[in-house]
């Protein structure tokens, strides 16, 4: 009897959180198909009374959806590929090799990750203006492969935990056999390591595609993405749909705006939703808790 | 001739580690001690190029006494997150002990609470906040929230923060939980069993093993908590600084200060965090 009781406020507990999780999403979902007279319809608060495209048609257009989303896409999938790659070299040589000053590299790789965004962010914006890179997807792509990307210092740290879970033994023969070291990463370390790469990979993904803060100053006006469209999307409706004649339809509601929040961030749901697994158990089984 | 075997190696990890190193010079050291070198300085843009000169701590003392706005949106920044981070960690492991438990629908529950991590964004954030998605319940209707706003503000301070940040609070706990669900897997099942037939309350074992156990991943967990809410892109004082950038009167420098000011107290609440959470020498 007790057993059940506990179980009962068990789940209970689990569903109120859970309904707090959902909250945002379901009132964006439903608000999105709301027509402008449901939304000032107080009867009406969860279920439109007449499903509506219209929000979704308008808010596809002030985002410019067919470019950012292109734009988003590159700019976040090509980066990852990157950052995965390249912090797997950079941990297989703290992981594998012995030299001089690696716990110093140790210590300064977790530095890193402490030193917020912003602290560097004026410095970064005049570096690559002095390049005259500021606008172009390089802002992105050159830290990522220098293994300065986001995060990059724990995907670093959980790639070399990773490694170190490898069995030697494997590599020794492989030396044996007159292999060298960079056959021995690219034909036995990376495809024993398909957990930490496809986790290193996910995680940059939808980090780079949420990334606001420093690639909004660096890609100027030039290149934007979903998120950054999102950001500006109250202007640039108040500039496509002047609202100066006092029309009701031009101006813009909730509808609106949860319409473009959810087509911002329904490419990384639908990505979340197909890899659930990897996304949750992959944090697991990497040993990114490890020590 | 030939090299030692133990000095090739040691070069090849200099080869494999040298993107690094590179990444590192260019993009985070050269910015970061160059942004303190800045906030020391004016810059003068003249024809003949970027002239600095010296002025001393003339922008951090501008940042307090003249700034009519830099002091409150910083001090609001800092208080939220010293606010939310230990919340954070509480709800964070509540969660992952709920988790913890022999459930049907543990899959799908862990995957609801670690859906914010894969959405969470500065923009999408504002939409909602914005409009009012964000706000489960009007907290002001409730007999408890009219109790805490009638005590002392210093006091009642941080319950209204917590009603009113709720969906944020959960928002930013997603990886916390999967870490703490980790942590608390390791845990071997028989300690357990052991306390239990010893006679041992849950309410003890959570205070006297489980706590005691998990906590190297408290200090991991609110060390990333604190970084990202640090990093966020809604922060008033980050959003002060990509602003206050172009100042044409003080161009860079003044948002280097900025941006210096906020770092170090940020490093004063990761090192009070560690002293607070540090590992204790065991005595054996």
């Amino acid at each position: 009897m007790r057993r059940v009781a506990t179980k009962l406020v068990l789940y209970f507990a689990l569903i109120s959180i859970g309904y707090a999780y959902l909250y945002p999403l379901l009132y964006m979902f439903t608000t999105s198909f709301m027509t402008v007279e449901d939304l000032v319809n107080p009867t009406v608060s969860w279920i439109p009374t007449r499903l509506t495209m219209e929000n979704f048609i308008r808010s596809w257009n002030v985002l410019e959806g067919s470019k950012t989303l292109l734009n988003s896409v590159y700019l976040s999938a090509i980066p990852s590929i990157l950052q995965a790659l390249v912090t797997a070299l950079i941990a297989y040589g703290l992981s594998r090799f012995n030299f001089p000053f690696k716990s110093l590299m140790l210590f300064l790789i977790l530095a890193t990750f402490l030193i917020p965004t912003q602290v560097t962010i004026v410095t970064k914006y005049m570096l690559f203006s002095r390049l005259r890179l500021v606008g172009t997807p390089l802002v992105s792509f050159l830290p990522a492969v220098t293994g300065q990307g986001i995060r990059s210092a724990i995907f670093i740290l959980l790639y070399y935990n990773f490694f170190n879970m490898l069995p030697k033994t494997f590599d020794e023969a492989a030396e044996l056999d007159g292999a060298n070291s960079f056959q021995i990463f690219y034909k036995i370390i990376l495809p024993l390591s398909m957990p930490a790469i496809v986790t290193t990979f996910i995680f940059s993904l939808v980090w780079y595609w949420n990334e606001t803060l420093l690639t909004g100053m660096l890609l100027g006006n030039e290149i934007k993405t979903l998120p950054l469209a999102l950001r500006d999307f109250a202007a640039r409706f108040a500039l496509m749909f002047p609202a100066a004649d006092g029309s009701a339809v031009n101006r813009i509601n909730e509808g609106i705006r949860m319409s473009a929040t959810l087509m911002t961030i329904l490419p990384l749901l639908i990505t979340y939703l197909v890899l659930q697994r990897q996304f949750v158990e992959s944090l697991e089984r990497t040993g990114i808790t490890g020590e | 001739m030939k090299l030692q075997k133990a000095t090739r190696r040691a070069l090849m990890g200099y080869v494999y580690t040298l993107p690094w190193v590179i990444g590192f010079i260019v993009f985070t050291a050269y910015p970061f001690f160059y942004s303190l070198y800045l906030s020391f300085f004016d810059l003068d843009f003249t024809v003949f190029g970027i002239r600095s000169t010296f002025a001393g701590l003339k922008h951090y003392l501008y940042a307090f006494r003249v700034d009519a706005n830099f002091p409150i949106q910083f001090w609001n920044t800092v208080l939220s997150i010293a606010l939310s981070t230990p919340l954070i960690l509480i709800f964070s492991l509540v969660a992952a002990i709920l988790l913890n438990n022999r459930l049907k629908a543990r899959a799908f529950f862990r995957l609801l609470y670690f859906l914010p991590v894969v959405i969470i964004s500065g923009p999408v954030i504002s939409e909602l906040i914005v409009n009012d998605a964000a706000r489960i319940v009007d907290p002001r209707g409730y007999f408890i929230y009219s109790f805490f706003t009638a005590l002392p503000d210093t006091i009642s301070y941080p319950f209204v923060y917590m009603f009113n940040n709720l969906v944020l609070i959960l928002w930013f706990s997603g990886v916390q939980i999967i870490f703490f669900l980790a942590g608390l897997q390791k845990i071997n099942a028989s300690i357990y069993e052991a306390a239990k037939i010893d006679g041992a309350s849950s309410w003890i074992i959570f205070w006297k093993m489980t706590l005691p156990l998990i906590k190297p991943f408290i200090l991991v967990s609110a060390i990333y908590t604190i970084v990202d809410l640090a990093s966020f892109s809604n922060n008033p004082v980050n959003t002060s600084i990509t602003q206050r950038m172009f100042d044409v009167d003080k161009p860079y420098s003044y948002s280097a200060a900025l941006s210096w000011i906020y770092f170090v107290f940020v490093m004063i609440i990761i090192g009070i965090t560690f002293l607070l959470l540090r590992p204790r020498e065991e005595t054996k």
